[in-house]
């Protein structure tokens, strides 16, 4: 690194000793009933780059936010320069030289770039808006920074990459010394992240501290000094880059370390209680080594479930899945692994239906459904466990019961009335097998825990006579009897010739339930192996795009 | 205890909104320097004290039935329909076309009924263009039923004026006696003098038949799905927009239904603007009543009282008072209730989830969005 005046390993235990830029400890944020952060913490050291890494909702926007003065922590200690600003406001954050450069842009597509720099503190001369004097200071100050830029060109001409440039030079205006950037690389193309990581390093040469928040590994690894890894609302590691790879990182971030350690999830119990007779395909040590005994799944002539070069459009992206070719075999799960945000949600909703399909296509024991509805693909027995159970899984507002029959009232109804007894009758059936706690079919869905809440979609996906289940973070945010209840189910229905593609976030999970796994990286499947030669390291590479 | 709970969500927000409005008319009535306990028993005396004062309220309390169960309907799917007026007007107009249409010989037997569903479907076809609007384009039935109400009065006046269906020097149609729906009076005597007539049999038959429809039918329970969750609706296979055609088109017939009140039940014939505001003011009846049928009717009997009481009450205090009365309630209730909120809120235009609070990229939009975050 030859650009900057602050060295790579800036962060030495001498420059700590000289007291951090930011201090964030036992950070606790909760909205309702979700918990974003918990006993979150950060530190970063004045002039230096630290990426703030983790998946989707690990809870590193929270983070940053609580920093920004958007939102007032619940418990834990914000500091700036051993100063204590816990709970301060946004304004208060700005004039201590805290700038924030969100993810969406808050720029006026009608005004000049100088216009939206200045907007707010506008230069005036007696009453009149001074646009030379504006446009005068903006180009010193990108000179200063040697930030290029234009101030006379209207935003809404610029490209994405032009807007974040306008956004970083608005906060720098603003006399920030610290940026906090939100996943500044998720809306730009390759070489407007090169321009951006050229642009934070010429900022860090002249003195800025910035923080920034990423789920992608790949691009850090020469730019940043620091790296704090999140993980469902913690921080649970803090990493030198120059000591650090990407696998290393990969695997804070999934988390296998921590599950085993602190929290325990019963993916290695899981089998251990797995009271069924199935040899038991995971221990505690299989995550190294390969697994012993697992079956193998039969292979028919066509599989349950089969994908030929699927490509589909996602909300970023144009081809958020491109062109993925997948088998499932009645009797097999197939794990998706993968970094989320990599074309795992759009494949999902395309085989359930959710999502159009741009090319290729969706077999399911043979029969083309890639045209079907997603009721009629219900009917072939094509079933799915979103992964967003609040606004997909579930109607809130309805019964348990009514929940239950969510996607089937056909059958419930006689000529058009719906049976309200024959509801019940099934619905008692449902919460004794499933468990679902407590035991009220009219209680209304919102009224339950999370683990009882996915239980209620877990029962309505896997009824008897489905064939392909879609399964997407099935035990996302749920409790630990419930993960190994939602478990057993999946392994059930596996041992019934079922055919799953099971989405998970949760390595862990993937290697504990899964007969094959496929590796997403950038909509596409850039590994597949059997589970007995995947280890969490040997994956890790391939879901950073490493190994790719 | 759940009975609490629904009493909670259910009801009380709208006592309390009604107490609001007490204790708002209070104070108007003491700035106009009367006794308010003197102009509120003078409002029940004029209204439920005596016969003619029931029937009129029963007869405006019908209309708003109507309206009230359209636009209830439409916010059980999440539609907002604004339109109820002109809808009301479409079917008001349609019933006395066929009316006028029919030779005398065929009787009310036949007339009547022919009458109602073509105010039904006259209605239902208003619904219908904001319906397919959203379905098909996305087009926001707020702005797609306001335009329209805009564009339904202009035709029927339009139709009316120009086309030859008024009489000279009037606004309305001739009658059609043959299609009339006695009244309430034809029976009980003591009614004599009022509106109120047997279209208020209907309203109540189309209540029951709204809730039987909403909480027994699958139609109904895919309609409620929709219009709380459309993405969990969508993921169960129920076709979202189309469920939201069927929703508009169904408002609208409910509320052309209610042009039977005036055209069929009290004049006999149609009359340019005999809607008067009874379509928007089923907004109000719905929010009140908290889109349930049951609630439509007592809020339609509530909005009635008053509006029947701002004429009793004109002595002492200007009956304007109740405009404000209303304008009360509505903002009280629209503050308390939770699908108001639910709808005030920005709403994607096709179901997909909307994003969770600690993620960071995975709602990020193609184009960056300049304006706002």
């Amino acid at each position: 690194m030859s650009t900057g005046a602050t060295p790579r390993h800036a962060a030495t235990p001498a420059t700590i000793a000289q007291g951090p830029a930011v201090r964030m400890t036992g950070i606790v944020k909760r909205f309702g009933a979700v918990t974003a952060n918990i006993d979150a913490s950060l530190v970063v050291t004045p002039g230096e780059i630290h990426a703030v890494v983790g998946e989707n909702g690990a809870g590193k926007s929270t983070l940053l936010r609580v920093l920004s003065g958007m939102f007032a922590p619940d418990a834990g200690t914000v500091e700036l320069f051993g100063r204590d600003v816990t709970g301060w406001s946004t304004a208060q954050a700005i004039a201590a030289g805290v700038g924030m450069v969100h993810q969406h842009f808050m720029l006026v597509p009608t005004l000049s770039v100088a216009e939206n720099v200045v907007l707010g503190i506008e230069p005036v001369r007696g009453l009149r808006f001074d646009r030379d004097a504006a446009e005068r200071r903006l180009a010193t100050l990108a000179r200063e920074c040697g930030l290029a830029c234009e101030p006379g060109r209207l935003v809404r001409d610029l490209s994405v990459g032009e807007a974040q440039r306008v956004e970083i030079l608005k906060t720098l205006y603003r006399g920030a010394k610290l940026l906090i950037l939100d996943e500044p690389t998720a809306v730009l193309s390759p070489p407007e992240v090169d321009e951006l990581w050229r642009v934070l390093r010429t900022l860090r040469a002249g003195g800025a501290t910035i923080v920034l928040v990423t789920h992608k590994l790949d691009e850090l690894m020469d730019v940043t000094d620091h790296i704090t890894v999140m993980r469902a609302g913690r921080t649970v590691g803090a990493l030198v880059t120059a000591r650090t790879t990407p696998a290393a990182i990969a695997t804070a971030m999934v988390g296998r370390a921590v599950q085993l350690d602190a929290s325990g999830l019963p993916v290695g119990a899981a089998a251990s209680h797995d009271t069924t007779g199935t040899p038991s395909r995971v221990s505690t040590q299989a995550f190294t080594g390969p697994a012993v005994g697992t079956p193998t799944p039969a292979y028919a002539d066509t599989p349950r479930l089969a994908l030929h070069d699927l490509v589909v459009a996602g909300p970023r992206r144009a081809r958020a899945v491109d062109g993925v070719t997948l088998a499932v075999a009645p009797g097999e799960v197939l794990g998706i692994a993968g970094v989320e945000g990599n074309g795992q949600t759009e494949l999902v909703e395309a085989i359930a239906g959710l999502r159009e399909v741009l090319g290729g296509r969706v077999l399911v024991d043979g029969t083309d459904v890639t045209r079907f509805s997603v009721g009629k693909r219900l009917r072939h027995g094509i079933t799915h466990i979103p992964e967003d159970r609040h606004a997909r899984g579930l109607v809130l507002d309805y019964s348990i019961a009514d929940n239950l029959i969510l996607g089937r009232q056909r059958h419930y109804a006689r000529s058009g009335r719906i049976d309200r007894t024959r509801v019940r009758r099934f619905a008692e059936e449902r919460i004794a097998a499933f468990d679902i706690r407590p035991a009220d079919p009219d209680l209304p869905a919102r009224a339950l825990s999370g683990g009882n809440q996915q239980k209620v979609v877990v029962a309505r996906e896997m009824p008897a006579d489905f064939r392909v289940l879609v399964a997407s973070q099935p035990t996302r945010g749920v409790d630990v009897g419930a993960i190994e209840f939602i478990h057993d189910q999946l392994r059930a229905a596996r041992r019934a010739g079922k055919a799953i593609l099971l989405v998970s976030a949760e390595l862990n999970e993937i290697l504990a339930l899964s007969d094959r796994i496929a590796v997403m990286y950038g909509g596409r499947v850039v590994h597949e192996v059997a589970r007995a030669h995947a280890t969490a390291e040997s994956l890790g590479p391939y879901m950073t795009g490493a190994a790719a | 205890m759940r009975a609490t709970r629904a009493f909670e969500e259910a009801v009380l927000p709208t006592l309390t909104a009604l107490l609001v409005a007490l204790v708002a008319g209070d104070l108007l009535i003491l700035s106009y320097g009367q006794a308010p306990g003197e102009v509120w028993a003078m409002m029940l005396r004029g209204t439920w004290g005596n016969a003619y004062g029931i029937g009129q309220l029963l007869y405006k309390a019908t209309t708003l039935t109507f309206t009230g169960l359209a636009v209830a309907v439409g916010l059980r799917a999440g539609l907002f329909n604004i339109g109820a007026e002109s809808q009301l007007a479409a079917g008001g107009f349609c019933a006395a076309l066929v009316g006028l249409a029919l030779p005398a010989a065929v009787g009310p037997w036949i007339a009547v009924p022919l009458c109602i569903v073509a105010a039904a479907i006259g209605g239902g076809l208003v619904g219908l263009v904001p319906g397919v609007l959203r379905a098909r384009f996305g087009a926001h039935e707020v702005i797609a039923t306001i335009m329209l109400n805009f564009v339904v009065l202009a035709f029927l006046n339009w139709a009316m004026a120009s086309g030859g269906l008024a009489v000279p020097e009037t606004l309305h149609t001739t009658a059609a006696p043959h299609a009339a729906v006695p009244r309430l009076a034809s029976v009980f005597a003591a009614f004599h003098g009022s509106a109120a007539n047997f279209v208020i049999v209907l309203a109540i038959l189309v209540a029951a038949l709204t809730g039987w429809f909403l909480f027994r039918t699958r139609y109904g329970f895919e309609l409620r799905a929709v219009g709380l969750q459309p993405a969990a609706a969508e993921n169960g296979g129920i076709r979202v927009a189309r469920t939201w055609l069927m929703a508009m088109i169904v408002s609208g017939a409910l509320a052309g239904m209610g042009g039977t009140n005036f055209v069929l039940g009290y004049k006999s014939y149609y009359e340019d603007g005999f809607a008067g505001g009874a379509g928007f003011l089923g907004i109000a009846v719905a929010l009140v009543g908290r889109n349930h049928p049951l609630g439509v009717v007592l809020a339609a009997l509530f909005f009635a009282t008053l509006s029947q009481g701002g004429l009793a009450i004109h002595a002492l205090v200007p009956k304007q008072m109740v405009e404000v009365l209303e304008g009360v309630v509505i903002l009280a209730v629209a503050m308390s209730v939770p699908e108001v909120r639910r709808l005030l809120r920005a709403r994607p235009r096709d179901p997909s989830p909307p994003a969770p609070v600690t993620s960071g990229a995975a709602n990020t939009s193609a184009a960056p969005a300049l304006a706002d975050g």
